[in-house]
Order: C-alpha cells, then structure tokens, then sequence
C-alpha cells in the first residue's frame, strides 16, 4: 500500500537533554560544535530540535553514528523517555492536534498500547522470555484491551505464522529460542494491536544474514500490506536502502539532513552524511 | 501533442567536502523537449554527464540549477528540480521509472516476487501480480526454471533483464534508461530492443542513455550528445555514424562506432557469480 499524503504522526521540534541543561545549550551544540556536550552546563543534548511527519505507509530511515540520538529519538515518541520539549501528534489521538507528550500517564498508555508498536534491538527488551510465545502477544492485545481468548489465540497463531515463527512452538518459551526468533516473535508481538505506527530500533543488527534478510522482507511486507507507518533506526546504510523512502541523517543529536533515501547515498549534501556515504562497503 | 518532460538550463555541481569542498562538475545548461511518446537518446564519452542527467530528472541527485517540467497524467505541471520529496515518491510510484545499470534487491526474494512486489506497492492483490510478473518474466525470456530463484545468484544478463522488467511491469509514463543494454549478449540484446519497442508502441516517452550506436539507432527518435557536461550535438539517428564519424579527435572515432555496431564488449563478464554490490 502506498503512501496515502495523510500524516498519521507529526513530530515538532522533540527535544532530549541530559541534565541540569542552560538556555545556551541547543545551540552550543550539535554538528558544528562537534559535540553533543554542552559546553556550559555539561548537559547532553541528545536530540537538538527535532520535527518531521510520517505518513500511512511510509517507511522513514533514521541514519547515524552510535550517540547521534536515533535511538532516543524513538524512545522519547514512544515515552520510554520524556521528552524535554517539543510536541507529537498522533492523526488517530484525540482529534489528532492532541499533543501526545503533555497527555496524562493514562492517555501515554492508551497511545502506547493501541496506536504504537515498538521492536527493541534487544528482542528481550520487547518480550518476556518467559511467557510463551503466544503469551507474548497475548500480552499486547490485553493491553489493547481485545479479552476474546479464543480471539487471541487465532490471532496470536496468524501473527507467528506471518513472523515465520513455527506454530509447533507457539507454546515454548523465548528463553529457548535463537535470538532471529525471538526477534520475530517480537515482531509479531508488535504488529498485535494492527499499530499505525511502528517504531523500529536496529532490528536487524546482530542477526546472522539468513534471518536478517527474512526479518527486512518481512518488514518490507508489512508496509505493502498493512499499510503501516514505520521509523526504522539503523547504523547500516544497506538496510535503510533497501526499506527506507526517505531518509534523515543525525549527527550530535540533529537532523542534518533529510532527502529522497537513493539521494542521499547518491548525492549527499552535508559534509557529515557524504564521510558516511563513503565509508560503506 | 504536448511535451511531457522540458528540460531548461539544468546543472549540476557536486561539492566533495572530503576533498576540502572542491567542485564537480555534472552537467552544465543541458536543455530539451520531450513530446509524448518520443524516444530520446543521450550520447557522449564515459564521464560526460549523460547519467548525471537521468539521475537529476529521477531526483537521485538534487539539481544545481534549473528546471525539469513534467506534465504528469492529471495535465499537472511539476518542476521536478524543487518537488517536496512525497511528490517525487508518488511519482515514482505511479509515472516515472528509472532502470539503473545495475540490480539491486532485496536478498532470498525470488525473481517473481520481485516484480509481483513492484505491482504490490500499486496496490496489486497478490496472486494477481504473481500472474502478471510470470506473464513478465516470459515476455523477458527468462527460463522458467529460474523464476522462484534468486535474482542475485542471475547471470548478468538475466540480471539486467529482471532490472527492466520490474521497472516495465509497472508502465511507467516516462522511462528512464541508464545503458539498458551494457554488456548484453547479442540474443538478450534482441529482446530487451523488443521490450522497448512494445513499450513505446504501449505509448511511454523514454530517455535512453547509450554506447551502443546500434542499438540507439534502432530504438531512439532523436539524440542528444553532451559532451564534457553541456549539450553537444543533437540530431536524428540515422546521421550518428555518417555525421559524426570523420571528425578527427571526436569521441565517435571509427573505432568506437565499430565496437558499437559489432558484438557487444563484455565488460561485467557473466557466469553465475553474483556482484557482491547487488546482493547487499
């Protein structure tokens, strides 16, 4: 499914800082200064000013050197983090020019649980190892308040089946499992509530090949058939190539750079982003 | 009827900051009309901009300088030098495709759903772009039995056959080619100009970048050399070998035009080792 031109998430000006933080913070910092670090305060500005929007269907690569803030950045929308400042809408929140970040914890959880879905780089961030893998997502659709068992059941079986998890095993713990399945099952776990959004932070990395290219085509296939928005974090060009439309760069927790995703491996402007470009293999 | 594509003054520098900011020149003022339907061939020496001019119409690289107006399907005019992004992607989609000189997809997806995916993204049902893409992968010649492998483990002319089908199957409006032909045997040669011509008839407006005289000669409408990036010559294809052949110190000294006419140069070597760069 195509993008549709409707934003379902709309980010402006997120900000994260570490610590006491100075009114010069912001702007003592970033790709210019050469650091993250301010020079005042010693405060850590992880993510600097950061707005951009999403829309149904598309797919956002978010590149960078470990410490640029990719990850924060994710972690801050889906209020693992509080954000500092800034604001985050969600198309299918309130009337959807609700800001997300000054909601309550209990408006935060209704988000978290029916319009988000998050796969953690460390499959056992995302699941419990052990509850079965049927439990896991179980767990998800709970939350997102679907009671049915034998409704949770069926749909726990689709998800696993979809994932390429074995339903012989639907059963078994993750404790068990290689981490390419627990990977996937909690790919399937995420997908549980049919999420708008999907937040994806490195979940290819440390995968061995085989299963990394099965877990990108099935990415790849979420978005043709469920049409859902999804951020994609990775240090590895080769995987925002392959699932990213466009692409923003970070460096010293800015967006540097934002473009068609084949224009910036093939034409990138910023200083920064073409040392990145020629250093892939 | 009107011109889908004109192009006007359209430049494009690159700045190497690795290299302490220094220029590159790409193209310089190159500018043409593109009537409907109309097969134009880009010509000149290796590094004279031909691609660079491609790239910049399918937005891979962010033009310098000037404008690229594309009247789309609704009538639309859009300067695709300053589109925003969503529209450059929603053309790409549905109206402009670009065939690069080389594969690159996604690992352990088999030949079929790599086209079917491309009818997908269209919004395809499944089983129905898995139809077409066979249908596809016969009009393209590509042995049946390699339909469910890996494009990546092709010969390189199968290869560049799955790279124009899965661009084709979607019947782009206007057709971007970077050498469709490079490095193709004689046969394969034969089908992709076959491919191509079912495609004009079909009524797609191209834009060919060639070394093989030959080949843009059966194909093309009308030629555009750049030379050193800016607009050289421009004439119909028949004139190619006579006119430009004699000019001593030309680039279509009578060696490069034999080499073109004759069997084709094999410069990628083919077998069944995979490039290591499309499989990543």
């Amino acid at each position: 499914m195509a993008a549709t031109g409707e934003a379902v998430l709309d980010v402006r000006g997120l900000t994260r800082l570490y610590g006491a933080g100075c009114p010069d913070c912001l702007v003592l910092t970033g790709p210019d200064a050469g650091t993250n670090i301010c020079p005042q305060c010693h405060a850590i500005v992880a993510c600097n000013n950061i707005s951009f929007d999403l829309e149904q269907g598309e797919i956002l690569g978010i590149v960078g050197e470990s410490g640029s803030g990719k990850s924060t950045l994710l972690r801050c929308i889906c209020f693992d983090e509080e954000a500092t400042a800034g604001e985050c809408y969600f198309a299918a929140f309130g009337t959807g020019r609700d800001d997300a970040f000054s909601q309550t914890g209990q408006a935060r959880r209704y988000i978290r649980n029916h319009l988000l879905g998050i796969v953690y780089q460390n499959p056992l961030m995302g699941i419990k190892p052990h509850f079965t893998a049927g439990g896991n997502v179980a767990e998800k659709l709970l939350t997102a308040d679907v009671y049915n068992v034998s409704l949770i059941r069926q749909r726990a079986a689709t998800l696993l089946q979809r994932t390429e998890v074995p339903l012989a095993r639907m059963d078994d713990f993750p404790a068990n499992f290689s981490g390419g399945m627990q990977q996937r099952v909690q790919i399937a776990k995420a997908l549980a509530n049919n999420p708008p959004v999907l937040l994806l932070d490195e979940v290819s990395t440390g995968l061995d090949v085989s299963v990394q290219a099965r877990v990108l085509d099935l990415i790849k296939e979420i978005q043709r058939d469920l049409g859902i928005a999804m951020i994609v974090v990775s240090h590895d060009l080769g995987v925002i190539r392959l699932l990213a439309d466009r692409t923003g760069v970070m460096q010293h927790g800015q967006v540097i750079e934002f473009g068609l995703t084949d224009q910036i491996l093939e034409d990138p402007q910023h200083r920064y982003t073409q040392l990145l470009v020629h250093s892939m293999l | 009827m009107g011109n889908v594509l004109s192009v006007r003054q359209l430049s494009k520098h690159f700045i190497l900051h690795i290299l302490g900011g220094k220029v590159i020149a790409g193209c310089e003022e190159i500018g043409f009309d593109l009537k409907q339907g109309e097969f134009l061939g880009l010509t000149g020496p290796s590094g004279a901009g031909k691609s660079t001019v491609l790239k910049c119409i399918y937005r891979t690289y962010l033009p310098t300088s000037g404008q690229m107006l594309y009247t789309g399907k609704d009538g639309r005019q859009i300067d695709l030098a300053c589109a925003p992004e969503r529209e450059m992607i929603r053309l790409r989609r549905r109206e402009i495709g670009y065939v690069s000189q080389f594969l690159k997809v996604m690992p352990r997806v088999p030949a079929v759903d790599v086209l079917a995916g491309e009818l997908r993204q269209k919004g395809w049902e499944m089983e129905r772009a898995r139809q077409r893409a066979r249908e596809f992968l016969k009009i393209m010649d590509i042995n049946q039995a390699l339909w469910d492998a890996y494009p990546s483990t092709f010969s390189g002319g199968e290869q560049q056959r799955i790279n124009l089908a899965r661009t084709l199957i979607t019947e782009p409006r206007l057709l971007l080619l970077d050498e469709p032909t490079a490095s193709l045997d004689i046969v394969t040669r034969q089908i992709v100009i076959r491919v191509l011509k079912d495609s004009k008839a079909a009524g797609a407006t191209m834009i060919g970048v060639f070394h093989d005289l030959d080949v843009m000669g059966r194909l093309v409408d009308r030629v555009f050399g750049i030379e050193a990036g800016r607009s050289s010559t421009q004439c119909s294809p028949p004139q190619v070998a006579t006119d430009l052949t004699p000019v001593p110190g030309h680039y279509y000294d009578s060696a490069s035009v034999e080499c073109g006419a004759g069997a084709s140069t094999d410069r990628r070597g083919s077998g069944r080792i995979a490039s290591r760069e499309d499989t990543l």
